[in-house]
């Protein structure tokens, strides 16, 4: 910058202009935008295709509206099985990332250890959990249990990760202190790495339980138990006024789940 | 935090050493306790009274392993063309709806923060949208706009569109609250507009944010636009579908293995590029 080099000159300074226009920046959005033309057309999508839609909207709307509440039970039991399935895949899932993070953190497991239990973690994040629900009802056949075991995975892959950098990242000190009076692994893990990693845990733990929260809604679709099932069954009968009583139903439970890990949050802070 | 027992001046003179030191009061104690009871009890109510049938434990393994042999080996004569378009009609619908979602997330976090729109009315509404956006989950969106749509890759992007717009748009309004007041208040006092004050004065601050929030929710939807198919919204999750109501397992081991590679690509793309852009 000639600021910091030599004074400028008067002209240099009549040249400047206070805020340069930053041609890369342009023509990146520019292309994005023909991308965004191109791609439109080769989907399909069109202007007379979304008027088309926002009239069909407009009338799905009034078919939602009002909602209709009066199966009740049919809505409980739905939203109680989602809970269960929640529940369930959360303590499975963290009782089998607590070890596997262990394994997977490079710090204190060797790289024949480390690396491959990193490459099952990838696998398991990469597949969605509703793919993963498709094999597990063919595997397991209908029902919640299925369910579970999707989402069992789908928090193997989230938190053991988060728990393995969460182990890189602390101080070795205290591991080394605690090897040296003579503990074994499990004495060094119960005494040196959990105590620096706790409260990181917990947060992740809530975390994922609020995720498998709204995960559970929605494994019924592909009929492994809970809420989903039900509003796939009243989609598919055009039952739109249930339909709407079960999204409300969903949205109030999620509401409801992250007030309350907030505050949990909050109290533990 | 510790209590001990009544420490006496009166005679011992090493009686205050021999105190005996705990960890917790009492009343921590108890409500560790309690919190540890609530965990147990809900565990345990789940697995009593969730619906599990011993006769489909017990084969599941068998099944398991009937499933992965016939899966393997992968067909590739399925891979092209059928496969192949399918997914790259995946990643438009990820791309496209990534974008359209800044297009309704970037108005809505402007009214979300706080410190860019003082009204208080459109704030909460702003609010209040975001977050039902991100209660409703994706497929269940789908559902929506296929019934509005019909089935098809439109039904798709607008899906992972109105999805998005929850999770990005909170991100992004609370980049916008962190932001100085400084730059903006030079900008005002040299006499910019409003627009000039939000370009020259907000986004500079802002940019980094958003171009993470960008590529990290393109990487989130590429795994999302992958199962919108199930629902018929589009994309590889319809080949899916498809192959798995044929029983042609080989033909799914092999759309599994490209969304696999798809998302791991994904990823690897997004590391460099945000290595690279921040």
């Amino acid at each position: 910058m000639s600021a910091t080099s030599a004074p400028p000159s008067s002209a240099d300074a009549a040249r400047r202009v206070a805020f340069a226009p930053n041609w890369p920046m342009r023509l990146a959005l520019l292309a994005l935008a023909a991308y965004a033309v191109w791609a439109s057309s080769q989907l399909g999508l069109s202007w007379g295709r979304l008027a088309h839609g926002l009239g069909e909207g407009g009338q799905l709307l009034g078919r939602m509206v009002p909602p209709n509440f009066e199966r009740w039970g049919l809505l409980l039991e739905g939203l109680l099985e989602s809970l269960q399935i929640a529940v369930l895949a959360s303590a499975v899932g963290i009782a089998l990332s607590l070890p596997l993070g262990v394994l997977a953190a490079r710090n204190l497991s060797p790289w024949w250890i480390s690396g491959p239990v990193r490459a099952v973690i990838a696998v398991c994040r990469s597949l969605h959990y509703v793919i993963v629900a498709i094999l597990f009802v063919k595997a397991i056949g209908f029902g919640a249990l299925a369910g579970t075991a999707a989402l069992v995975v789908a928090s193997i892959g989230f938190i053991a990760k988060l728990f393995a950098e969460a182990i890189e990242e602390i101080s070795m000190k205290q591991v080394e202190a605690i090897r040296a009076t003579g503990a074994g692994v499990m004495k060094v893990l119960a005494y040196a790495v959990l105590p620096q990693v706790a409260s990181r845990f917990i947060g992740f733990c809530l975390y994922q339980l609020d995720s498998n929260l709204r995960n559970s809604t929605l494994v019924g679709i592909v009929g492994a138990g809970g809420i989903g099932g039900t509003l796939f069954a009243a989609f598919k009968r055009f039952d739109y006024d249930f339909v709407a009583a079960i999204l409300l139903a969903i949205i109030a439970l999620i509401f409801l789940a992250e007030i309350i890990s907030g505050r949990v949050r909050a109290a533990l802070r | 935090m510790n209590s001990m027992t009544s420490p006496s001046f009166s005679g011992d003179p090493v009686a205050p050493l021999r105190r005996e030191w705990t960890r917790h009061t009492p009343g921590q104690r108890l409500s560790r306790f309690a919190v540890w009871l609530c965990c147990v009890a809900a565990v345990v109510w789940a697995v009593r009274s969730i619906d599990i049938i011993p006769e489909f434990l017990a084969d599941a393994p068998e099944q398991m392993a009937d499933l992965l042999i016939r899966m393997w080996p992968p067909n590739v004569a399925h891979y092209y063309p059928e496969v192949h378009h399918a997914l790259i009609e995946t990643l438009h619908i990820a791309t496209l709806g990534t974008l359209f979602c800044f297009v309704l997330a970037v108005p809505l976090a402007l009214m979300a923060a706080r410190n860019v729109c003082t009204i208080r009315p459109l704030n909460v509404a702003a609010q209040f949208s975001l977050v039902a956006s991100r209660s409703v989950n994706s497929l269940v969106w789908a559902l929506l706009f296929v019934a509005i749509f019909g089935p098809g890759a439109a039904a798709g992007v607008f899906a992972i569109a109105f999805r998005s717009v929850g999770f990005v748009g909170k991100l992004l309004s609370e980049a916008l609250e962190e932001t100085s007041h400084g730059p903006r208040e030079a900008l005002r006092a040299a006499g910019a507009s409003w627009g000039a004050e939000m370009l020259k004065g907000v986004w500079p601050q802002v940019q980094p944010a958003f171009w993470g929030i960008a590529l990290f929710h393109w990487d989130i939807n590429v795994r999302e636009s992958a199962v919108l198919g199930l629902v018929g919204a589009g994309g590889i999750g319809l080949v899916l579908d498809d192959a798995i109501n044929f029983f042609q397992w080989d033909r799914v081991s092999i759309v599994l293995l490209a969304i696999l590679a798809v998302v791991l690509v994904a990823e690897v793309i997004v590391t460099r590029l945000r290595s690279r852009l921040l």
